[in-house]
């Protein structure tokens, strides 16, 4: 028998990232933990990166969707610590965003580090599969992403960046 | 309102400070970076930062609450206490409300801001607040990427063209007498480390010293000799150009009290 709290996580399934729309909030690893009590339902969740914008827009559709399903009272609180991972991402989440051209986290999870002008690990082009790639910014259209370019089929790329 | 939780919330406040002040200057570069890629990361960096200073906020308006007399008082909330505090209330360090400058000066700021921020925040995430200690733990992966790429920076410009080396020299000259502050304890973070609570900057001063030395000597670039270092930030003592941030990032709030969007 589906207890409420499994419920709850399979509604969430349907609540996406606004910056990346393929990938649900359970996709990404956010939803820490869900408290349904009598009265109050109490969804626990972690931001990717501190200042990621889409946070504030996810809160709102948490509460949106569960609305709609009737849930009333809805509190939507943060945990900081531990920090979010990409390890947190499921592999069925990587595989979403490679088919929707952004490469996924590499599996060696190889965070920065302070080191200067360090050798990046390959990553793969998620148009032509090459890992004949090169990084053009640490830094992508938004926080939780960095610029590449395939060297193979010469097509620019966003690369989801181990954090 | 005890001592220490004072103390507390005026270190909070000081994190908060740093963090939204150097983001609101380095948001000033957005659509006017000197490429498009560099654009994106200076302006990633400033969304880093901001959102870092919302989660100080947040812990400050919280500790501001819960210490107040309730009677007839206003709460306090993270967009109050960014949007609607003066110039002598900010507890920022002097040096991330200078002007942005040329490119070679934004980078070189950057590059003394993060190189304190990455071992303030080594510390700190083993401290005894939970709630500093969690935003530290959080923040510390972004801020060593903020590290890694002004520190590159600093070499490409140093090592780079005569023009580019001028540029970042004169920056040298124009921001090293501002970076005492980051490794000068003010009298809050001093009692608060008794407590185990704050970082003694002290203890990183050695750290954030040679980190600086390895990048500068890299770029081949000279210290200033006899310069005074300038204090002042964190106990509410700015610049005339704090007053001028604040004006353009306030200036919504205080003529539409309450408005969003």
């Amino acid at each position: 028998m589906e207890t409420v709290k499994q419920q709850i996580l399979s509604l969430l399934e349907q609540v996406t990232d606004p910056e990346l729309p393929v990938l649900s909030v359970i996709d990404l690893g956010i939803v820490r933990d869900v408290i349904a009590g009598e009265k109050e339902t109490e969804i626990i969740i972690t931001p990717t990166y501190s200042g990621c914008p889409a946070m504030d827009v996810i809160s709102m559709q948490i509460r949106m969707v569960l609305l709609e399903h009737g849930y009333k009272n809805v509190k939507i609180s943060t945990c900081l610590s531990p920090a979010w991972t990409t390890d947190s991402m499921s592999e069925a989440a990587k595989q979403k965003l490679r088919a929707y051209g952004i490469a996924p986290p590499n599996p060696l999870h190889s965070v920065c580090d302070v080191q200067l002008f360090a050798e990046q690990e390959a990553v793969q082009c998620p148009h032509c599969q090459s890992y004949h790639t090169v990084l053009v910014s640490q830094f992508g259209s938004t926080a939780c992403k960095a610029l590449y370019k395939c060297r193979q089929c010469m097509e620019p790329f966003d690369y989801f960046k181990c954090h | 309102m005890s001592q220490s939780t004072n103390q507390l919330i005026n270190y909070t406040l000081h994190l908060a400070d740093n963090a939204l002040i150097l983001g609101q200057r380095n948001a000033e570069w957005t659509g006017h970076g000197p490429v498009l890629e560099q654009d994106i990361a200076i302006s990633n960096i400033a969304l880093d930062l901001v959102g870092q200073a919302r989660n100080f906020y947040q812990y400050a308006a919280q500790l501001m609450n819960e210490s107040i007399d309730k009677a007839g008082s206003q709460q306090h909330t993270e967009d109050s206490l960014a949007f609607l505090r003066d110039s002598g209330d900010y507890k920022n360090c002097l040096l991330v409300e200078l002007e942005k400058g040329d490119w070679a000066k934004t980078v070189l700021r950057q590059f003394f801001f993060s190189n304190y921020q990455f071992f303030l925040y080594q510390v700190m995430q083993e401290k005894k607040d939970r709630t500093l200690a969690a935003v530290a733990e959080k923040s510390l992966k972004e801020v060593t990427y903020h590290l890694r790429w002004s520190a590159e920076w600093v070499i490409r410009l140093g090592d780079g063209t005569p023009e580019s080396r001028r540029r970042i020299t004169n920056a040298l000259n124009d921001c090293w007498p501002y970076t005492g502050e980051l490794t000068t304890n003010a009298a809050y973070e001093t009692n608060l480390a008794q407590e185990n609570i704050a970082v003694d900057l002290g203890s990183i001063k050695a750290s954030w010293i040679n980190k600086t030395m390895e990048v500068l000597g890299t770029a081949g670039l000279q210290l200033p000799v006899n310069t005074w270092m300038q204090t002042g930030g964190k106990e509410g003592r700015h610049t005339e150009h704090l007053g001028y941030v604040l004006a353009e990032m306030q200036y919504l709030q205080r003529t539409y009290p309450g408005v969003e969007w």
